[in-house]
């Protein structure tokens, strides 16, 4: 036992996590295809040979070409092209790099936010704790979507419209962030109150150390395990929320589309025939959502202590 | 022919990376009219052998060989035997009566289930047999108090219904598995009194599963040790508590605090028997050692804490007094022995000395220094570093996320920020050898310590602010009895070497008795009376010290 060596890599194996996790095939499956989109949509220079907002290398000749497999479909076109000639597999890559940068941009501020206010909550309590948790109940009762579409409005009226292109996607990020904090409000005031009567943050205090630094350093890492279950559903529904604002047009621009913007340009050419320009980007986030969706409910059983 | 037979039974459990053999060949025979005391530290073994029995082996767990036969029928067989069994002719008492009833139903309403799933008896008849055995199990108002609810009983009432339940069916076996371990000891009692009457009047068969040497000794006929999964003895319980055969056994009992006598160390007996020095207290050349003065160094007067639960009204209606007016001291360089049953307060007296919770009413005098109201920080820092404390539960006294050498190295680098990191880990290393740790520990993370190591570490850490007052709260009542000695054993020779004052906080009066100086008894938040600790076991003045001092259940030294 002494002779261990204690590495990252040997922890990592060593532990129950990993272990459950290659016993889980639903769990490896979700993993791989997240893998996949992220790589395509990360590196996308590098793995589509077409720049879909570069104008001069896009030829209104190639518009509106059904998918390659069908009678009229083009081998350089796998998934067909859009009214505009775009190739639509780069163009739904493209797309879906918007959408994962908004959804974790979105759910990073909503963790940062609402970890902030919960665990301070939890550990300070008192008129404090109380005043936070009912500014979470008062705003689920709004619904996220409707409080996503508030704060878009109110950001289209300060903002000035050439500028509101430009901010469109911070607006999109705060929106989103703004409509789900509650959540991690709530789990990690509920995970704190547990840790914060466990004897080592007595113990913690009794040595002298300050209330932050016990907060943060001793507190904040042990209820990390259900912020991350909530953090990786709440990534699913970020990117859902995206694309139903951008699907009802106020979320990204049409000049740099996300997949809800591509599905929403794609909806008007589907009664015409043209089912692909809206097709293939709703199953591609379907895939996305999902695969994050069975990921996160893997996580939720593993992480749970209560289910071990 | 026994009543009960084991024979060559072994428990395996299939884990994921190894296979932990839970028993290993037992053999025990238990006759009726007998109780077998079944006893063993954690893992040992024991409940397995008696969850073995109602054939209650968790996954992954299964019984690899070996047959139980009870007057006659082998249970492993045919799976249908244990059912017809089960609650028929074997009774089951579980430890936490908190858990083992069904909160939302009347106590009659869970009774007359049981007896009907069992018995052939119509709802009248069922009431009166259910209300027959409240009788039996010394419940009064039997008739009345078939109608409350499980929250309505007391403990130790709660686990009379419990027993009445596993009566419910005339079982002629019983197994009771820690009945007594989640009560306090007057009411620990009561328990094994019925529990003994029941088998003399119903000529039952017993199995006492417990860790309890004391209960052990004032229930059982026979006891059988396990550790490991082995049986290591079995026989009458008077020779095995005091002519052990086993050195096992030898170890297990001489670790046990007598309540007969104080003595001066516990006996560690190993195999490897290399900690029978005093420890090597390498830290002691690092200490700025205060000399002893007769004087106190705590002073508590007046000391009150009413704990008020409704946030919206400070009314007096829902508060709870906690702690009512206690007064004491201690002087430097003595333990001081704060002795109470649950409720009793004297956790609360413990965290607002160390200023974990502030007095409602009353001071606290460290060092002829008023600590309650400081507000200070600086000030208050000063203090911190003078009193420490250890906890009872070695499991969530440590922060999973942290390595041992960071927990440890919190307190150094506060309290001297100019430390040098070679200095600090030096410091780390002479601390993790005093408490006979090894310096490879500092890499490691809590988890993968077991109980007593983790004590260790708390007591490391309690340490590094060279502490004059050592606040220690049940820091033993988690840990089996022969890691306890050895904790006993390191704090008694911690305090000798490095003039150390502690107050030690504990329900267990043999303990006590071998760690203080001087105890203070308390009851419902008020001090029954203080004494020295020979004076109060020889000649206790309160009514309420001789009453636990009866009802203890009393153990004797092997060892003169």
């Amino acid at each position: 036992m002494d002779n261990k060596k204690y590495t990252l890599i040997s922890r990592i194996k060593d532990s129950d996590i990993y272990f459950s996790f290659i016993k889980s095939p639903t769990a490896i499956l979700s993993t791989v295809i997240l893998v996949i989109i992220f790589f395509c949509s990360f590196f996308v220079e590098l793995v589509t040979p077409y720049n879909p907002f570069d104008p001069s290398s896009l030829s209104l000749m190639d518009a509106f070409t059904p998918p390659s497999w069908t009678e009229d479909g083009l081998s350089k076109f796998i998934l067909g092209t859009d009214g505009q000639g775009r190739d639509m597999l780069s163009t739904i890559l493209y797309g879906s790099r918007i959408s994962l940068i908004v959804g974790f941009s979105a759910v990073i501020f909503a963790l940062v936010l609402g970890v902030g206010l919960g665990l301070s909550a939890g550990y300070f309590g008192g008129k404090y704790e109380m005043i936070v948790m009912r500014l979470t109940d008062v705003q689920l009762t709004v619904p996220s979507i409707l409080m996503a579409l508030l704060v878009d409005g109110i950001a289209r009226g300060i903002i000035s419209r050439e500028m509101h292109d430009e901010m469109a996607i911070y607006v999109l990020i705060f929106a989103i962030g703004i409509s789900e904090w509650p959540q991690f409000a709530r789990v990690s005031r509920a995970a704190t109150l547990v840790e914060k009567n466990k004897d080592y943050v007595s113990a913690s205090t009794i040595i002298g150390v300050s209330n932050i630094i016990i907060m943060f350093k001793h507190i904040l890492p042990n209820i990390m395990r259900p912020v991350l279950v909530i953090g990786t559903i709440g990534l699913a529904l970020a990117i859902i929320a995206e694309a139903t604002l951008s699907f009802l047009g106020v979320g990204v621009p049409p000049t740099t589309p996300s997949l809800g913007t591509l599905i929403r340009l794609g909806n008007d050419f589907l009664f015409s025939g043209e089912w692909w320009i809206t097709f293939f980007p709703a199953i591609f986030l379907v895939l996305l959502a999902f695969s994050i969706n069975l990921l996160g409910d893997w996580m939720r059983d593993t992480l749970n202590p209560k289910l071990n | 022919m026994s009543f009960l037979k084991i024979n060559n039974l072994s428990v395996n459990y299939e884990m994921r990376r190894e296979t932990v053999f839970a028993a290993k060949k037992v053999n025990i025979n238990v006759e009726k009219g007998e109780i077998l005391g079944l006893v063993g530290e954690s893992g040992s073994g024991k409940s397995t052998v008696g969850n073995a029995i109602i054939n209650l082996i968790d996954e992954p767990g299964k019984v690899s060989e070996g047959s139980i036969i009870l007057d006659g029928t082998n249970i492993y067989e045919n799976p249908e035997n244990i059912l017809k069994l089960r609650g028929n002719k074997i009774g089951l008492i579980f430890q936490d009566p908190q858990t083992s009833l069904n909160p939302i139903l009347t106590i009659g309403e869970q009774l007359i289930e049981t007896i009907q799933t069992h018995l052939k008896l119509n709802k009248e008849e069922a009431k009166n047999k259910a209300i027959n055995l409240l009788k039996e199990v010394g419940i009064k108002d039997a008739d009345v108090r078939f109608d409350n609810y499980p929250h309505q009983f007391s403990g130790g009432m709660r686990q009379r219904v419990v027993i009445s339940l596993a009566l419910c069916c005339e079982p002629e076996l019983l197994i009771a598995d820690e009945p007594t371990t989640a009560l306090d000891v007057s009411i620990q009692s009561q328990i094994l009194d019925l529990i003994k009457r029941l088998t003399k009047e119903r000529n039952l068969a017993v199995i006492l599963i417990t860790h309890d040497m004391g209960v052990i000794s004032e229930t059982t006929n026979r006891v059988a040790v396990m550790k490991n999964g082995d049986l290591v003895e079995i026989g009458p319980t008077k020779e095995i508590l005091t002519n052990p055969k086993e050195i096992y056994t030898k170890a297990l009992v001489s670790s046990v605090p007598p309540t007969n006598k104080k003595i001066n160390r516990f006996k560690i007996i190993e195999k490897e028997s290399k900690t029978q020095s005093e420890t090597n207290i390498k830290i002691l050349n690092r200490w700025t050692k205060k000399e002893i003065i007769d004087q106190d160094l705590v002073e508590v007067k007046n000391l009150s804490k009413t704990f008020d639960d409704n946030f919206f009204t400070e009314s007096s209606k829902n508060s709870v007094m906690a702690v009512d007016g206690v007064s004491f001291s201690i002087k430097e360089g003595e333990s001081f022995g704060l002795v109470g049953e649950s409720g009793s307060g004297k956790s609360t007296i413990a965290k607002m000395i160390v200023n974990l919770y502030s007095p409602s009413a009353g001071d606290i005098n460290f060092d002829n220094v008023c600590i309650t109201n400081i507000t200070n920080n600086k000030e208050m820092m000063k203090f911190r570093k003078q009193i420490q404390m250890i906890f009872q539960d070695p499991y969530s006294s440590l922060n999973g996320r942290l390595k041992v050498k960071d927990i440890i190295s919190e307190p150094i680098k506060l309290h001297n920020p100019s430390i040098s990191s070679q200095e600090i880990d030096s410091y780390i290393y002479d601390l993790l050898e005093s408490v006979e740790l090894t310096q490879q520990s500092a890499e490691r993370y809590p988890h993968e310590f077991s109980g007593g190591q983790r004590q260790r570490i708390s007591i490391a850490r309690a340490l590094a602010t060279q502490p004059r007052l050592l606040v220690c709260d049940e820091p033993t009542s988690a840990l089996d009895v022969s890691i306890q000695a050895q904790i006993l054993n390191l704090l008694k020779d911690l305090q000798e070497q490095l003039n150390l004052t502690i107050l030690f906080i504990s329900h267990d009066l043999p303990v006590v008795r071998q760690m203080c100086d001087r105890i203070a008894v308390l009851k419902n938040g008020k001090i029954c009376e203080i004494s020295e600790t020979e004076n109060l076991f020889k000649k206790p003045s309160h009514e309420y010290t001789r009453e636990l001092l009866t009802l203890m259940p009393k153990i004797e030294s092997i060892y003169n």
